[in-house]
């Protein structure tokens, strides 16, 4: 596989029952080239925190998966206010989830975290009132 | 023990059944948190909660493990159980607590009889 494959995906606002589509897509096609099961776990997680935090925190987005032989790499590009303290965003437990997305079971506070330890690669940039980028790496082991 | 036997044993009220009967289930994983579970559930585990919703069902989807059990008489709401159906996902549920429907399981799976389990803690069968 030297070719370099994109896929990309919009993520709607506040859309709890579409939320996770994207990541559900992306390892569904994984599997189908044949990537190893541990990389895909990777993927699937840290993919669907980041769809799920631009669900309830971003009025949606984008993602922008690019798979070659050795590396998935993902953009989450999302429309929301920014993330105003990325060191305590980073921290597990804290989180600024209102009340409803809690009462789905969210707002543990570990959505960036197990973005950050289920990723080989991680880097956000963010601004205030403009919207945060984030982009993970997994890597295939060969 | 597979998904099939499980069903067998009537311990569990069967809310869809899925289409894995022959899938082996080789633990049983107990989180309410999403995004706990996201990151520490296993593959082809059981997973016990009181989480009814869609967003259960991706969890369990991609994080590879194998059917929901929905314990203290919790339900799944309407766009979960639309979802289950579709995406045949296998669904269970009890009145019976967390703790006790996960220890019933656990000795079911890993030793092969849960009976003593009933007796101690009083779960119904």
């Amino acid at each position: 596989m030297s070719d370099t494959i994109e896929l990309k995906y919009e993520v709607s606002t506040e859309d709890f029952t579409r939320a996770g589509e994207a990541s559900s897509d992306v390892k569904k096609k994984l599997r189908q080239m044949g990537v190893p099961p541990e990389a895909i776990r990777k993927v699937a997680i840290a993919m669907y925190e980041g769809e799920i935090n631009m669900v309830i925190h971003a009025n949606g987005g984008t993602i922008t998966v690019l798979i070659d032989s050795e590396c998935i790499d993902m953009t989450l590009q999302d429309r929301g206010p920014g993330i105003p303290d990325i060191e305590k965003a980073m921290q597990a437990g804290y989180s600024t989830a209102p009340d409803n997305v809690r009462n789905l079971g969210f707002g543990a506070g570990m959505g960036l975290p197990n973005m950050k330890k289920y990723s080989d690669e991680m880097k956000v940039e963010t601004e205030l009132g403009v919207g945060t980028r984030v982009n993970m790496k997994v890597f295939i082991p060969e | 023990m597979t998904i099939g036997e499980l069903q067998k044993l009537n311990i569990l009220e069967v809310v869809n059944a899925g289409e894995e009967p022959e899938r082996e289930l080789k633990g049983v994983f107990c989180c309410d948190l999403l995004s706990v579970a996201m990151g520490r559930g296993q593959e082809d585990a059981v997973w016990v909660t009181v989480m009814g919703n869609i967003n259960t069902l991706a969890v369990m989807s991609l994080t590879d493990m194998a059917c929901i059990v929905l314990a203290e008489g919790a339900v799944m709401d309407e766009a979960g159980m639309t979802k289950a159906r579709q995406q045949g996902i296998p669904v269970f549920r009890t009145e019976n607590p967390i703790f006790e429907t996960a220890l019933l399981l656990y000795r079911w799976i890993k030793e092969g009889n849960g009976a003593a389990v009933t007796e101690n803690t009083g779960a119904e069968v």
